[in-house]
């Protein structure tokens, strides 16, 4: 479904994205596991047409998107929740989960129920910054849910959340991938990364090892975290 | 014939100005519509009074809210000004007697304004332990040929409440005046808010003032504003904390969308006494960059993401 092919972006004259490659199968959960700094937000990005590789290409579908802008791609079914999703004053929760389609009240409030929010209590307040961090990251993944997209790029869904989120979130992802949708599920955590199917490891912009994720966790464990390569922060 | 007919437009100029006609007839709801310097329609209920005189160019209005009275449903004032010219001058005098509590909802309406003036002069006095909130709700037309200058001084009681909002987003603002100034008793908690979208040639001055003058005092005077094209507005947001533990804040956001565009924030905290604290912010930028991208992964153009962004501002 998305292939990324010798993928290269420089930021300041460094490689960021180092002639990287990675393949996401239809439906499947794909894990993209790496220390902080080694590129995988900027493959986020690259990915969802938010910044452009120099050299290198996206295929979706069979399609090339590598110079797509993000509405575009997100009309042929990717989208992306970011890591620190945005907060948006005066906008109710409804109306943030049916912006990519319209949807009745029961179906808004199934995909609350989905990520563990009790609709009474969540629909009519703004995704706005009285939400707490998991809270949003929560609502964040409702809306991808509600997308219902081909390929979804969750960064980092785990990272700075409480332990009452963790699992609606891991729930959501699952649920996710039920539905039909392929996850590119990138993280630093190796509790998330269990629920993919396969799990690459990135390192300096590169993708340095793939397999199983048991496998690949105790990989990480042994190699990366120890690892004294010196990685760039892409923001 | 002419009232009836003057009556009939000013309610269908009601409607598109977001307002329900039905309110404006219900007899259970205090009412008050006014057209250029004729009063159209007034209504009492029990617990308010509500009085008005004939100027050459507009009237004076009294409402009187009875001590103790709680009003179920908002009072509705509607000042229009149909013609393409005119000049209407109000004068509102707002008395809220202790322990009372009402909420005004009122609409002015100016939908073919070429040449029109429409100026409020109020006075709001809330008495201790009362709540009052006032939202008023501008229609302008397209030509931009309003001047809207509405200056209001409010003195809020000891434990009462005061909040108010304009909100000025249909139609093209032309030149805004607006002039609010709060001065707050012991345990008073007081709030003024505006939301304006200027484009065109729009010119708005805003003014929210608020005297924290009593011992726990507070105070919020917040502004949100989305200018295009060549608008320009200056916001000046005050607060004054003049008493001991008296809390408040200035809060401005002005969105600008345009090459000709000018925005200008001036907040002023103000302290005078050891144990107050006053707090601001402002913030004067495009829109949010991160808010555009994350619209536009579920689908949304640049246009629409836009205005999903604009309507959560001004709300």
């Amino acid at each position: 479904m998305l292939e990324v092919r010798g993928l290269k972006l420089t930021l300041n004259g460094k490689p960021v994205i180092d002639d990287l490659s990675l393949e996401v199968k239809k439906g499947e959960i794909r894990g993209l596991l790496g220390a902080n700094g080694t590129g995988k937000t900027t493959l986020a990005n690259l990915i969802m047409g938010i910044s452009y590789p120099y050299e290198g290409s996206i295929i979706f579908e069979g399609h090339d998107i590598t110079r797509c802008t993000i509405s575009e791609r997100a009309k042929k079914g990717i989208t992306l929740a970011w890591q620190e999703p945005a907060r948006f004053e005066g906008l109710s929760i409804r109306d943030y989960i049916k912006l990519s389609r319209n949807l009745e009240l029961r179906e808004i409030e199934n995909y609350l129920w989905m990520v563990g929010l009790p609709p009474a209590e969540y629909l009519n307040r703004a995704v706005d910054v009285t939400l707490s961090g998991g809270e949003r990251k929560r609502v964040e993944l409702a809306s991808v849910l509600a997308m219902k997209p081909k390929l979804a790029i969750l960064d980092e869904p785990d990272s700075g959340i409480d332990v009452v989120s963790l699992p609606h979130i891991m729930n959501g992802i699952v649920e996710m991938s039920r539905q039909g949708s392929a996850v590119l599920l990138i993280t630093h955590g190796e509790e998330a990364v269990m629920v993919a199917k396969r799990v690459s490891i990135i390192c300096a912009g590169k993708i340095i090892n793939a397999g199983p994720p048991e496998e690949m966790c105790q990989w990480f464990k042994s190699n990366c975290q120890t690892c004294d390569h010196i990685n760039i922060p892409s923001e | 014939m002419v009232v009836v007919r003057e009556y009939e437009e000013i309610l269908e100029a009601y409607d598109k100005a977001g307002g329900d006609q039905a309110s404006l007839k219900n007899k259970a709801i205090a009412s008050l519509i006014v057209h250029e310097n004729r009063v159209l329609k007034a209504n009492e209920v029990q617990g308010i009074r509500l009085r008005s005189e004939q100027k050459e160019n507009g009237i004076i209005a009294e409402l009187s809210v009875e001590e103790g009275s709680k009003i179920e449903y908002p009072v509705h004032l509607c000042f229009g000004v149909l013609p393409k010219e005119g000049l209407q001058e109000i004068v509102l005098k707002v008395d809220v007697q202790p322990n009372s509590r009402v909420s005004v909802i009122a609409h002015c309406i100016f939908p073919h304004a070429v040449n029109v003036t429409h100026k409020m002069d109020a006075e709001i006095k809330i008495g201790d332990n009362a709540e009052f909130s006032y939202q008023e709700t501008h229609y302008h037309g397209e030509f931009g040929g309003v001047r809207v200058i509405p200056k209001a001084k409010i003195w809020v009681g000891k434990r009462s409440i005061y909040s108010s909002t304009l909100t000025l987003i249909k139609g093209c603002v032309g030149l805004l005046d607006y002039d609010f100034e709060v001065f707050g008793e012991e345990k008073s908690i007081s709030e003024l808010t505006v939301k304006v979208f200027g484009k065109k040639e729009d010119d708005i001055k805003i003014a929210e003032r608020i005297h924290l003058n009593g011992r726990e005092a507070r105070g919020l005077a917040k502004s949100r504003l989305v200018l295009k094209d060549n608008a320009k507005a200056v916001v000046m947001g005050e607060t004054y904390g003049n008493a001991p533990f008296a809390r408040g804040h200035v809060d401005c956001m002005e969105i600008v969308d345009g090459e000709g565009v000018i925005a200008r924030a001036i907040p002023v905290v103000y302290v005078k006494d050891k144990q107050a604290k006053v707090t601001h912010e402002a913030a004067i930028g495009s829109i949010d960059k991160k808010q555009m991208q994350t619209l536009m992964a579920r689908g949304l153009n640049e246009e629409e993401a836009v205005d999903v962004i604009v309507r959560g501002i001004l709300g």
